[in-house]
């Protein structure tokens, strides 16, 4: 971790990784805005083919976005397994070796003994052939430090989960599993986007200088930032659940809902609307729920605005621009900006598909970059003023309680830096 | 040997008799009100293969209006007679996939009665996949393994034997995802579908007193109920049904 030419490899490995499964996250949002999730009714195989060699000239209609999304799955579950690898460094291998294996048996197994599961257990056999192929490479690579290699194996864990997932809400006909699937996609997301922070020189540098006291004042910025983060996530949630409805627009008119702030949701009202929808693809007729649920991410994406704003503002007054928590929170902000305006144009363009998965992609980065920013102020809550710069500028005694919390000073405060 | 006779007259002179005291009933749906205008089915005009299949514009079809206001696609039927199952003489209904459409996309079949599921859309568009969605848990058993089945192009028919009465279950094709049909089971013999102009017959209902319901899946998707009384022969029974 000292960015060595192997360390900045890995980063851009990691990096590499990140982006893919954001490409993956993109796919699938074009797989709900397009309602396709079940126009290849098999998995894993397609249509009866091995998933791998479905001829292209059958990728039609909805079919080319869902099965694009499993392709694509399939190969950041390679980058996973070959990531987890290299943050395991030779170490990995051995466990490497008996999941490939226990896999693998467990795939032939199934292979052998379930006639109707045959494309299962091929599949199981598969993904186990590869994980034993990573382990047997031959790299002896030092592992990662401390947390990356834990890190790894989550990824390598949640990947194989969310192959499982995708399956299974084929098969099952389970929206509700389209729902977790859609938001362990997000969590995936940031713990990569975090390995790929975590394997950058310019993490490795600020680790090594060791990590800088807390100052009491900057504690109410941290938990805004974290709890900002988790009511990121939860809205998230509320728009996958939206999403799985497959009911489409529930409020097709904004910044109004039916004409009114607050629609009115009794019985007769909901007929009269379902009365009036024509619906392109999206024929489920709509509830009351699917109503209150849209009315709720509304209020939550206000909430949600108000929030980042002030962390961005009180980043720049407490960092000043140039600090790294101050530019992350800013980009965070203008992230949001561009969601309001996306989770209005998707109302307004009646869920036009493009919109509607640019919704879920800014989604995700504004997710991924709350999570980087608590971890930036949780681990270096004051860029600007570094604890020994902190306490030079200050030239007052500090004091560190049990908890590492810093007291400065009668007012507990630093002064703007710069 | 004469009393075997005897039954044997019995039966043809009651069933002589119901014939002939069955009766017609007929009517017409008319749709008050202004509907919501349709929509352009762009994703299908959009689409490579199946846009080719189509010279104008493709429109939803939720409210078909033709004269004097009789609006088409209204499920009419009798309720609260004894469930009577099809039997094998009873002809298929046919559900056909044309230019990626369903053909009709309103449907009503007997419980029993096959629904046979066709695929005439050219080579070009290599499969439909046919995925229903039965909300009468007897239906829902029966086809648990089968809820979503594909159908390539000049493959075999689908054949669909409903035993339980529900209203506008969803027929769609998740490859296409504009391509939706409602079928209605109905658990005795006695229904009809409006035509353009709203008219509708009944044929040979038993001489009685009934309810009708007229449902519509989006005017009246739960049903509007009358009374009929067919003692006396043909009957004629109107609805009118409202957008709010």
């Amino acid at each position: 971790m000292n960015g060595t030419p192997n360390n900045r490899w890995l980063h851009r490995f990691a990096v590499l990784t990140a982006l893919a499964t954001l490409g993956l996250i993109c796919i699938g949002g074009l797989v709900t805005s397009h309602e396709a999730g079940m126009s290849v009714p098999d998995w894993p195989n397609s249509y009866g083919y091995n998933m791998f060699l479905f001829p292209p000239s059958k990728w039609v209609g909805g079919i080319l976005y869902e099965h694009t999304h499993r392709l694509w799955a399939s190969m950041v579950g390679l980058l996973v397994i070959a990531l987890t690898r290299w943050l395991g460094g030779r170490e990995s291998r051995r466990p490497l070796a008996i999941v490939g294996i226990l896999e693998m048996v467990a795939g032939l197994a199934i292979f052998m003994l379930l006639p109707e599961q045959k494309a299962t257990g091929g599949f199981l056999t598969g993904i186990g052939g590869l994980v034993l192929l990573a382990a047997m490479v031959w790299v002896r690579n030092e592992k990662a430090a401390a947390p990356l290699p834990q890190l790894g194996w989550l990824a390598f864990a949640l990947v194989q989960v969310q192959g499982l997932l995708g399956g299974l809400r084929v098969v099952l006909f389970k929206d509700q599993i389209g729902i977790f699937h859609a938001a362990l996609a997000q969590l995936f997301f940031v713990l990569l986007c975090v390995i790929a922070l975590f394997t950058s020189q310019w993490w490795s540098e600020r680790r090594a200088s060791g990590r800088s006291p807390v100052l009491k004042s900057e504690l109410p910025f941290r938990r805004l930032v974290v709890v900002t983060t988790a009511l990121i996530f939860l809205q998230l949630i509320l728009g996958a659940t939206m999403r799985h409805q497959h009911a489409g627009l529930s409020i097709r008119d904004f910044p109004l809902a039916y004409g009114k702030l607050w629609p009115a949701t009794d019985a007769a009202s909901v007929a009269r609307y379902n009365e009036h929808r024509i619906e392109i693809t999206n024929y489920n007729p709509i509830t009351a729920f699917q109503i209150q649920l849209q009315m709720v991410h509304r209020v939550v994406a206000m909430l949600i605005l108000c929030a980042v704003a002030f962390c961005a503002g009180k980043a720049w007054r407490k960092f000043s621009g140039r600090s790294p928590v101050t530019k992350v929170a800013v980009f965070w902000l203008a992230l949001i900006l561009s969601q309001v305006a996306l989770g209005a144009a998707t109302v307004l363009s009646g869920k036009a598909a493009d919109i509607a998965t640019a919704h879920v992609l800014v989604g995700a980065l504004s997710l991924a970059t709350g999570a980087i920013l608590s971890i930036l102020a949780i681990r270096f809550p004051q860029f600007a003023a570094d604890a020994p710069l902190a306490h030079a500028v200050l030239g007052k005694p500090v004091t560190l309680d049990l908890n590492g919390v810093m007291e400065v000073g009668s007012a507990g405060k630093l002064p703007a830096a710069r | 040997m004469k009393s075997s006779f005897a039954i044997l007259t019995a039966i043809g002179i009651a069933g002589l008799t119901q014939y002939a005291s069955a009766a017609d009933i007929t009517g017409t749906v008319t749709l008050n009100g202004t509907p919501p205008a349709e929509r352009e089915i762009t994703p299908l005009e959009n689409d490579p293969v199946c846009g080719k299949m189509h010279s104008g514009k493709v429109m939803t079809e939720f409210f078909v209006v033709g004269a004097n206001k009789g609006l088409a696609d209204v499920i009419v039927m009798l309720k609260g007679v004894p469930a009577k199952a099809a039997d094998d003489s009873t002809p298929p209904a046919v559900l056909d996939q044309k230019g990626c459409l369903y053909v009709p996309q309103i449907l009503a079949v007997q419980t029993g009665q096959k629904l046979v599921v066709k695929n005439s859309d050219p080579s070009t568009v290599p499969m439909h996949n046919v995925h229903i969605n039965p909300t009468a848990s007897a239906n829902l058993d029966a086809y648990s393994t089968k809820i979503s089945q594909p159908q390539m192009s000049g493959s075999a028919d689908l054949t669909y034997q409903f035993s339980a009465p529900e209203n506008f279950m969803k027929f769609q094709c998740d490859v296409h995802p504009w391509m939706f049909a409602w079928v209605t089971v109905v658990d005795n013999p006695y229904f009809a579908v409006t035509d353009k102009d709203g008219k509708f017959t009944i044929k040979n209902v038993p001489a009685g007193k009934y309810k009708i319901v007229a449902l519509h899946r989006k005017a009246s998707p739960t049903g509007i109920e009358k009374d009929v009384d067919v003692s006396g022969g043909n009957a004629n029974v109107d609805f009118t049904l409202e957008v709010k």
